[in-house]
């Protein structure tokens, strides 16, 4: 029997504004599986966004859905979940959103270690406005705003994260669908920060300027580069040369910050 | 019971009405010369269960009190010029989502750093214009520590009403000096919650013409699903581009504070009735005109003070009366000349308007306006 996507779809909201080809929607079902896997009560969800393509994904979703200002997801999400702790808190957006405009907020939700789950969708390339280079876009690749080759090194997300402080961080993939439910559904689970990348692809704006000729060949890729975690132990530096780790990247216990939040309420009450 | 009574400044007395108003979630980042407010916040809010949360910067500060105002709490966010500028995106954010919050911004010099321990009046056209996009603005001008306290209070309960980021500016002097305050007892002081939907889950549409124009919220997390988005959205909450619909949330935004206006505006008048001349002062600058009014009268002169306590929605129909009756209206502020501005538009050429403005980081005093009048006339 298929899977029933549509009990968490709003009404009349589709079809989406993703192109063919773009993994968001791929991460959007990964999504939905994630939060029924946790039997999410979409009452108490909050889904909090930025700008950009990634971002319209809230919008779809039946839940208490918040599309902000560009970057700000995880500043805005922060207030929902020190509002209302008994929430669960998602944040969704693209690597433009998440760590360049809005890395400063990005960065100090993984070191509060608050208790929310951030999806951060990594295709490279602001899509939304056409295809410029983000802080992700490969060195010496073509954006927009980079039409003789991107001079910037990259940001690696997860690694981002983990040097922030989340406690949770896990990658994979758009081709790796399966495992974008399970990942997801375990960092909601975790108590505290948990990021969430998946490299997805943008054909209209990053393929296209980088002689991908379809989005097959944009798939197969995703597929080549990646290399579980528990593999990679065992590769020389060599053979893991232009791969990306995934799965679980970094898991550890340490105190969460409404919980902590609260026993200082406690403690000025009782005092 | 004897009634509280403190020596606050400016700044603790904020925080106190804030405190008073039920505000239960602060979110700051620390700013010379508002800084108080959050120190005060962050010593009081634990105590009654609510969340200090100073933020990594201030723009931050206004996305997570925005977030706790839909989340159901009372929100309060106090900053100076700089952080004011920075947080433009997101008093628009407010406006066109329409959240409840209070923004208080104690001004100092500018543009940029400027004077950052010196007092102005220089944000009173970013108040209303700061952020892009047409859009309405409660902005509020308190002048002593009693009023800036019961002030907080009447912002948080227009914010409340109207559902929609109010501000409070004070400057330099009016948040740091210290004056007698009187705390008020609980239900001395009017208190306003917002409204909360009556509607069925199914039925509710966040953004949904009502009778007072402003829709019933329903807090995230109270059953209700919607969707909110900074871009032009119909009723439902939904973006849309369609231009009827575009228009019409636009519009309605604009006529919650215009048809409202006498609900929002609140002035005090002191000796106009008989004046010839007339000073339009606020804040701390409003001190320094009465006491020109009362040297001006002993000298015969018939001088009066309009003091708006309210400047956005601005007061246009008792200015424009003022106009009618005076022979003069003498604006005094701490900048090089912003609210003349509105009242040279109102007054439509009916009197002459004059302008006393000071930018090098002291008040103006009364003899530099006794000067202006007897000029002026």
């Amino acid at each position: 029997m298929a899977y029933d996507y549509e009990k968490s779809i709003r009404p009349g909201k589709l079809p989406h504004i993703w192109c063919p080809g773009c993994g968001h929607g791929i991460v959007l079902k990964g999504l939905i599986r994630a939060m029924d896997t946790c039997e999410l009560d979409r009452d108490k969800t909050a889904v909090v966004s930025g700008i950009g393509c990634a971002s319209r994904l809230p919008g779809y979703l039946d839940a208490c859905t918040l599309h902000t200002a560009h970057g700000r997801a995880a500043a805005f999400a922060t207030g929902i979940k020190m509002a209302k702790p008994e929430m669960t808190v998602l944040c969704v957006g693209g690597d433009g959103d998440g760590t360049a405009i809005g890395g400063n907020h990005f960065i100090h939700a993984c070191r509060r270690n608050i208790n929310m789950t951030y999806v951060i969708m990594n295709n490279y390339i602001y899509g939304m406005t056409g295809g410029q280079f983000s802080p992700c876009t490969p060195t010496g690749m073509k954006a927009s705003t980079t039409p003789y080759g991107n001079p910037d090194p990259i940001f690696d997300i997860s690694k981002l994260a983990i040097g922030a402080g989340a406690t949770y961080v896990a990658r994979t993939t758009a081709f790796h669908a399966t495992q974008i439910d399970k990942l997801i559904a375990e960092g909601i689970k975790h108590k505290g920060m948990a990021v969430i990348e998946v490299l997805d692809d943008c054909p209209t704006s990053y393929g296209r300027r980088n002689k991908f000729r379809s989005v097959v060949e944009m798939m197969k890729r995703l597929k080549d580069i990646a290399v579980p975690v528990t593999a990679a132990a065992k590769m020389t530096d060599e053979q893991l040369e232009g791969k990306v780790l995934t799965g679980v990247l970094f898991k550890e216990e340490r105190p969460e910050y409404t919980e902590q939040y609260a026993q200082l309420i406690q403690r000025v009450q009782g005092a | 019971m004897a009634k509280k009574i403190a020596l606050l400044q400016g700044n603790d007395a904020c925080a106190h009405g804030a405190l008073y108003a039920g505000c239960t979630f602060f979110g700051g980042y620390p700013i010379t010369p508002s800084t108080e407010v959050a120190e005060v916040m962050s010593q009081e809010l634990p105590k009654v269960g609510g969340t200090f949360m100073q933020m990594e910067d201030e723009i931050a500060a206004m996305a997570a009190i925005l977030g706790a105002s839909l989340a159901g709490a009372k929100v309060l966010d106090a900053t100076s010029g700089p952080g004011m500028s920075l947080k433009q995106e997101l008093i628009g954010y407010a406006c066109i989502a329409e959240i409840t919050c209070v923004v208080v911004n104690v001004m100092r010099g500018g543009p940029s750093t400027g004077m950052p321990t010196g007092p102005s009046q220089s944000d009173m056209q970013q108040a209303k214009w700061g952020t892009h996009g047409d859009h309405a603005a409660i902005v509020l001008t308190p002048a002593s520590c009693q009023e800036l306290y019961e002030e907080t209070g009447r912002a948080f309960n227009m914010a409340e009403k109207y559902r929609m980021p109010v501000q409070i500016q004070i400057d330099e002097i009016g948040a740091h000096m210290r004056e007698r305050v009187e705390f008020a007892e609980p239900g001395e002081l009017e208190v306003i919650d917002r409204e909360v939907t009556t509607l069925s889950p199914e039925e509710y549409e966040p953004y949904a013409d009502t009778e007072s124009i402003v829709a019933p919220l329903a807090p995230f997390g109270s059953g209700y699903r919607y969707h909110v988005t900074g871009l032009n959205k119909s009723a439902d909450g939904f973006p849309t581009t369609k231009a009827e619909l575009v228009a019409h949330e636009e519009q309605r935004q604009i006529d919650k504070v215009a048809l409202n206006a006498a609900d929002i505006e609140k002035n005090e008048e002191y000796q106009l009735e008989d004046a010839e001349v007339v000073l339009f002062a606020y804040g701390t600058t409003s001190r320094s005109a009465r006491y020109a009014v009362n040297e001006l009268r002993k000298e015969g002169v018939k001088a009066g003070m309009f003091r708006p306590l309210t400047m956005w929605p601005f007061p246009e129909k008792r200015i424009a009366e003022l106009a009618d009756q005076a022979k003069a209206i003498v604006c005094a502020e701490m900048n090089l000349g912003q609210m003349v501005i509105e009242i040279d538009r109102v007054a439509k050429g009916n009197c002459v308007v004059a302008h006393i403005g000071r930018v090098d980081g002291e008040p103006i005093n009364p003899g530099q306006i006794i000067d202006k009048v007897k000029e002026v006339l």
